[in-house]
């Protein structure tokens, strides 16, 4: 069974055609309408590099079948940056030594735009318990604290 | 932890500062190409059939029905397979399609290509397969046994490996004796397995883009089975998501080519969670026995071992992670004798290889555990016990080799003991409101702990790790460099997998050519092998492959500038971005000086040569060795069995410190595995079958799991080395994980007097708060 439906996605409307009725939001993103900066690495939920934000509320896109948000707005990785300049997050992650592969990156970005628009001062516990759903293998998080750091002092100027 | 600063003498760009990646803004922006994002015009899926059993004989495959299947475009078994039936990395012993025998759960059967991945499901299971299924070999131990069936013509034992050396017959006043056991450890890299095979027109070659650690040796394995000259398979680097070792060796190369080559159109493959945990290799489980002997006051007088390592259904690395393991068996400490026996066998679980650490992960944990054991026994400090020991420059190794490394073991235990302790109490700092934080706690967000039961404990690990490819390998890596117009291009077919080789090469050209501007090319095989990135060798080999390149067009730089400006060649200097003549102190831009210039050179470097080991294991087998130190501090809730990593400490010999921030990278990034491997990471296999091959039953550490980590790096650059620096990646991991069980130990000792013996890692729950078994450990003197 397939259907037509529309979603919003970075504040452009997409037309998602031939679309499986379960199909998830990870797949739909990535395979038809071609944004292929959300990642899967585990598909259960566990590692958040497929982490978007639906609505304000932030999600691993994995679980989310395309279909149930429909008429909601999108936000993925390719949306933080405006007008192609990187975000403050982006660039301190830069900076801050917080890439590595880069695979958790992107999830890692939302998840931390997310976060600080919900509480611009977290302790460093309340960082790591906020990332703690987005799996890195490489860095070992200490230079990924390191950026959301910066972040925070620099948006207190 | 605090990233050192470079010193403001250093050029911005140079060795020395902590440049960034070149590819940074691609990864945070989401528009770097991982080898899963790629596909091709007319591109199709392929899948791959794995057997559900560990060991079982094949009495026929039916694929009739798969073909039936609507979208199916083809379904290839062993039948299919032109060239070499078999692949390996140091031996060919495991087939591309198992035929007659399976000899693990998801050994591939055959694979399909169908128009989407749904199809190629539907295909897999409509595949007949009759098996006829045979009793597994899971015990490492029987494996060994010569009245035990072999399970692959090769024979069950993979290798085995003595090291005999000094007075085989000596004994110490104090001995002290264990066996230790480490599981099977998943490198559990974030970017799945993922290829796409472009077929030529006609079908005698293809291009691939495979996310994997050495092109030219997949390269090699891939053409002896296509059936093709190696020069007609064209691999090109995917963007690699992480790898620690789980894509040295083939997984999905010679399907994805088959089907391309059998289809003329490309195809892609891409392994989901727990495929993966099926398509590559692991870190080798070991049994390892131990017997240190030392002097009354914590001399050691010798080290006996008898080790087994798990290799799993086929052979893969076995033999080098063995060589590995019975060569470096004491540990960075003197040891006039020792008399050790190691093997590798066949078994019926999955296949063992590569992972970071690479055998000698396993050995830390156990040498290091008797170091405590025995600093116990005499009455010594532990970390006194570790420094009395310590290996220097001009020590020699049980094989009988001379260290000439540069050899810090002394300065990395100073400093680590330097380094600050947590200031945080026992259960973390309260929270503002003056309640206790949890999230400081062991068990964290399960709030179970009792804040008042938390006890802390501090250990030490300390390690060496051989660098570079071992036994008489011809390892060597190669480099193109090319300057115009004061532009340097550089090309090599080094992988880069998240490590930063990508940032090092375009340093080293800064430095050696005085340029600015660096533009790297495709990292392919259109240029001579690199090697693997693995073993800790890419800064090394690869570092010293660019730095052999840029110089050798520095050379001929040079030449031209004393031709067209008269003057001597041999007075000429790089300073700055500036050709300078070091007699009269004229100097010109080096954009100037290259203005219509066009060099080109292509350099191989190679190591200083080395030797397989003789019958006793002695010989000059190691190119040269890197150490480090770590101290864990745990906060441990005995009764639940809770741990709580609070810090780790590290100093580590790094010769020259390139890229401080790439270095605390690697630093932070490999105690985290180690950090895995002492408390959480296990593949649990029963009877031969995988039952946690997933991310929610396969625990990695998170943000919450990972301490703050202190480090300090020990800089004496090596002689020996092309750049003075030593390979990073490999230390983090290897020592973190005994210093945190010796912590965890310490912590339990408070509580009892006694504690436990935690001889086996990962450490679980069960063997924290449970009366201690029946205990191989004995101590006499
Ligand atoms: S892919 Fe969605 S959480 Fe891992
Ligand atoms: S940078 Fe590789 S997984 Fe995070």
């Amino acid at each position: 069974m397939t259907n037509h439906f529309t979603l919003r996605v970075n504040g452009a409307d997409h037309d998602v055609r031939d679309s499986w009725l379960g199909e998830s939001l990870l797949d739909v993103l990535r395979d038809r309408i071609g944004l292929l900066g959300s990642k899967g690495a585990c598909e259960q939920g566990e590692c958040g590099s497929c982490s978007v934000v639906i609505d304000g509320e932030l999600v691993c896109s994995c679980l989310v079948m395309a279909a149930s948000t429909i008429g909601q707005s999108i936000t993925t990785v390719e949306g933080i940056a405006t007008d192609g300049a990187p975000s403050d997050v982006q660039r301190a992650f830069v900076d801050a030594g917080a890439v590595q592969c880069g695979f958790c990156t992107p999830g890692l970005i939302v998840a931390v735009h997310s976060l600080l628009e919900s509480d611009g001062e977290p302790t460093e516990t309340e960082v790591r318990e906020a990332l703690a759903g987005n799996l890195c293998r490489c860095t070992g998080y200490g230079r990924i604290l390191e950026a959301v750091e910066r972040v925070v002092v620099e948006r207190r100027r | 932890m605090t990233v050192l600063d470079a010193p403001s003498a250093i050029r911005p760009g140079t060795l020395g500062d902590s440049v960034l990646r070149p590819d940074g803004t691609a990864k945070v922006q989401g528009s770097f190409e991982f080898c899963s994002d790629l596909n091709a015009e007319g591109c199709v899926w392929g899948a791959t059939l794995r057997s559900p059993h560990p060991y079982a004989r094949i009495r026929s495959i039916d694929v009739s029905a798969a073909w039936r299947v609507p979208g199916v475009l083809a379904v290839i078994t062993a039948d299919d397979v032109p060239g070499q039936a078999n692949y390996g990395l140091i031996v060919p012993d495991q087939p591309v399609f198992a035929a007659d025998v399976v000899r693990y759960v998801g050994e591939p059967i055959a694979a399909v290509a169908g128009d989407d991945p749904e199809v190629c499901r539907r295909a897999l299971a409509a595949i007949e397969v009759d098996y006829d299924v045979l009793e597994p070999l899971i015990d490492a131990e029987a494996a060994l046994d010569p009245n035990t069936p072999a399970i692959h013509p090769d024979g069950n034992v993979i290798s085995s490996q003595p090291v005999i050396h000094g007075d085989r017959d000596a004994t110490g006043d104090v001995v002290v004796e264990a066996t230790y056991e480490v599981g099977m450890q998943d490198q559990a890299f974030l970017g799945l397995e993922a290829a796409l095979a472009i077929p030529d027109p006609g079908g005698r070659g293809l291009e691939v883009y495979v996310a994997t650690q050495w092109m030219h040796e997949d390269r090699r394995q891939m053409a002896d089975c296509l059936g093709l000259d190696p020069e007609s398979v064209r691999l090109v680097l995917g963007g690699v998501g992480g790898a620690f070792g789980a894509r040295e060796d083939i997984s999905l190369q010679i399907h994805t080519s088959l089907l391309a080559l059998r289809l003329g159109r490309p195809v892609r493959m891409a392994y989901d969670r727990a495929e993966s945990f099926l398509g590559h290799v692991h870190r080798h489980p070991a049994t390892m026995w131990m017997r240190h002997h030392a002097t009354a006051d914590g001399q050691l007088v010798k080290v006996e071992s008898r080790m087994v390592f798990d290799g799993g259904a086929y052979a893969s690395t076995s033999e080098a992670v063995l060589l590995n393991a019975v060569t470096q068996a004491p540990g960075p400490y003197r040891c006039p004798n020792a008399v050790i026996e190691g093997h590798a066998v066949r078994t019926n679980h999955l296949p063992c290889g590569a992972m970071r650490g690479f055998g000698v992960v396993q050995v830390c944990f156990a040498h290091e555990s008797q170091m405590d054991k025995l600093a116990d026994a005499c009455g010594v400090d532990p970390w006194e016990l570790r420094l009395q020991n310590a290996m220097h420059t001009g020590d020699t190794t049980i094989t009988g080799q001379v260290v000439h490394n540069v050899a810090p073991v002394e300065e990395c235990l100073r400093a680590t003991a330097a380094l600050p302790l947590p200031d945080e109490p026992v259960g973390g700092h309260p929270r503002a409101d003056g309640s206790a934080d949890v999230m400081k706690t062991p068990g964290g967000a399960g709030r179970t702990t009792d804040a008042s039961d938390v006890v802390r404990g501090i250990g030490w690990g300390v390690s060496m790790k051989n660098l570079m490819y071992s036994a008489g390998f011809d390892d060597y890596s190669t480099a193109r460099c090319r300057l115009a117009d004061g532009v340097v291009t550089l090309k090599f077919a080094t992988v880069e997998v998240g490590q930063g080789f990508v940032t090092l090469a375009g340093q080293i050209a800064r430095s050696v050519l005085g340029v600015d501007d660096v533009v790297l090319g495709r990292i392919d095989t259109q240029v001579g092998s690199a090697g693997s990135t693995s073993a800790s060798r890419q800064t090394w080999m690869s570092g010293g492959a660019v730095a052999a390149a840029c110089r050798a067009v520095r050379d001929r730089l040079f030449l031209h500038v004393a031709e067209q400006h008269d003057v001597d060649p041999g007075q000429l200097e790089i300073d700055g971005t500036d050709v300078r003549d070091e007699a009269s102190g004229w100097r010109i831009p080096v954009v100037d000086a290259s203005a219509g210039v066009d060099i080109d050179e292509t350099v191989e470097y190679r190591h200083p040569a080395t030797e397989p080991l003789d019958e006793n294991g002695q010989g000059d087998c190691h190119v040269g060795f890197v150490f480090v130190a770590h101290r864990a501090v745990v906060d441990v809730d005995p009764e639940l069995g809770l741990v709580k990593v609070v810090q780790i400490a590290t100093a580590q010999d790094v010769g020259r410190a390139l890229n401080p921030l790439s270095i605390t990278g690697q630093i932070e990034g490999g105690v985290a595995q180690g950090l895995g491997l002492a408390v959480m990471e296990e593949i649990i296999q029963t009877d031969g079958i995988i039952r946690n091959g997933n991310f929610t039953d396969y625990l990695l550490p998170t943000f919450l799991d990972m301490p703050d980590v202190v480090a300090t790096l020990i800089e004496q650059p090596d002689p020996l080395a092309p750049l003075g620096a030593k390979g990073v990646g490999e230390p983090p991991t290897i020592s973190s994980t005994p210093a945190i069980v010796a912590a965890i130990r310490d912590a339990l000792r408070q509580v009892d007097g006694v504690g436990r013996p935690l001889d086996r890692v990962p450490v679980r729950p069960a063997d924290i708060c449970l009366p201690a078994r029946a205990s191989a450990s004995s101590t006499t003197g």
